[in-house]
């Protein structure tokens, strides 16, 4: 086994957001699970900071993993308050469903 | 030896769990595969020697946002039997577009090198990592002092997701007895004690 390097690193990243696209197209029933795609796309993009960060011994590189799991906390919380609403006032969370704004 | 072992243990369980995530039929055991997710990759940080973030991830990802998405799912009851239809009919495509940004994102980390000028760090360095001195307290010694301002903006962000959400989801509920102070105090006497003639022997 060779030593772990970025390669490997920016490899694992690759999958999870290949993993987080496929998960987006697949669930066309549940909105939920498609926030849950969303937060794999940024972990994915995280690991790339972090390993680019640690390859190049550059910190500006965590400094912005922190903003960006900031910015998808709050983007996580905004969608699941949106989606709340949405089933008092519909009573359904499925992708099709979502269609008054017919666009 | 030891680092590259648990490097690959880590990283399988974390796509695991990732593809769990979104294909299992259940949301509830999509919430929990991405705990396990969340939990690897905070594995790899620490591998990394990216300890604070790691920290991070599980305090505000499996502490805050993954039981946030477990709230959800459990006050929404979606039906387990209606989430399966049209599964098989957007398979493909799913297969197809994921298929195709993982195998370009990993041929070109594969292929990919980094610049000579790069690795002799003959470019500047934002913020090199400082010898000695704590991944943690690196960190701290950075964002309170170069990028205070975008602290303060991650701050505010917060806020307003939190206003955000409390706005959206609080309703008026009719039914609910609340105290209203102005209107107790704004009582008079005269208003509402009333003096009633009761006449003799008889009841009320």
């Amino acid at each position: 086994m060779a030593e772990i390097g970025l390669v490997h690193y920016l490899a694992v990243s690759a999958i999870l957001f290949g993993t987080g696209v496929f998960g987006i197209f697949l669930n066309r029933k549940n909105v939920i699970v498609i926030l849950m795609s969303i937060e794999l796309l940024l972990l994915a993009v995280n690991i790339n900071m972090v390993a680019f960060s640690v390859q190049l011994g550059d910190l500006v590189g965590q400094i912005f993993t922190l903003f960006i799991l900031t910015v998808a906390a709050a983007e996580a919380s905004i969608g699941l308050a949106i989606l709340v609403v949405f089933f008092r006032n519909r009573g359904t969370i499925a992708v099709e469903d979502i269609n008054t704004m017919k666009g | 030896m030891i680092a590259t072992i648990l490097f690959y243990i880590l990283a399988t369980v974390c796509i695991a769990a990732g593809v769990m995530v979104v294909t299992s039929r259940n949301p509830v055991y999509s919430v929990l595969f991405l705990i396990l997710a969340f939990f690897n990759a905070a594995g790899l940080f620490v591998l990394a020697g990216a300890e604070f973030l790691a920290m991070l991830l599980i305090i505000v990802y499996v502490g805050a946002v993954a039981v946030l998405f477990m709230f959800v799912v459990m006050m929404l009851d979606v039906t387990v039997a209606e989430i399966k239809k049209g599964f098989r009919a957007f398979l493909p495509v799913g297969l197809v577009v994921g298929g195709i940004f993982m195998a370009e994102l990993v041929f070109v980390s594969i292929a990919w090198t980094m610049a000579p000028e790069n690795l002799s760090h003959a470019i500047a360095i934002a913020a090199p990592t400082p010898d000695g001195v704590q991944n943690t307290k690196a960190l701290g010694q950075l964002i309170y002092t170069n990028y205070v301002y975008l602290f303060q903006a991650a701050g505010m962000i917060l806020l307003v997701a939190m206003v955000g959400a409390i706005v959206l989801t609080h309703r008026k509920r009719k039914d609910s007895k609340k105290q209203v102070i102005a209107e107790q105090l704004a009582r008079r006497a005269e208003e509402t004690v009333e003096l009633k003639k009761v006449e003799t022997g008889r009841g009320i």
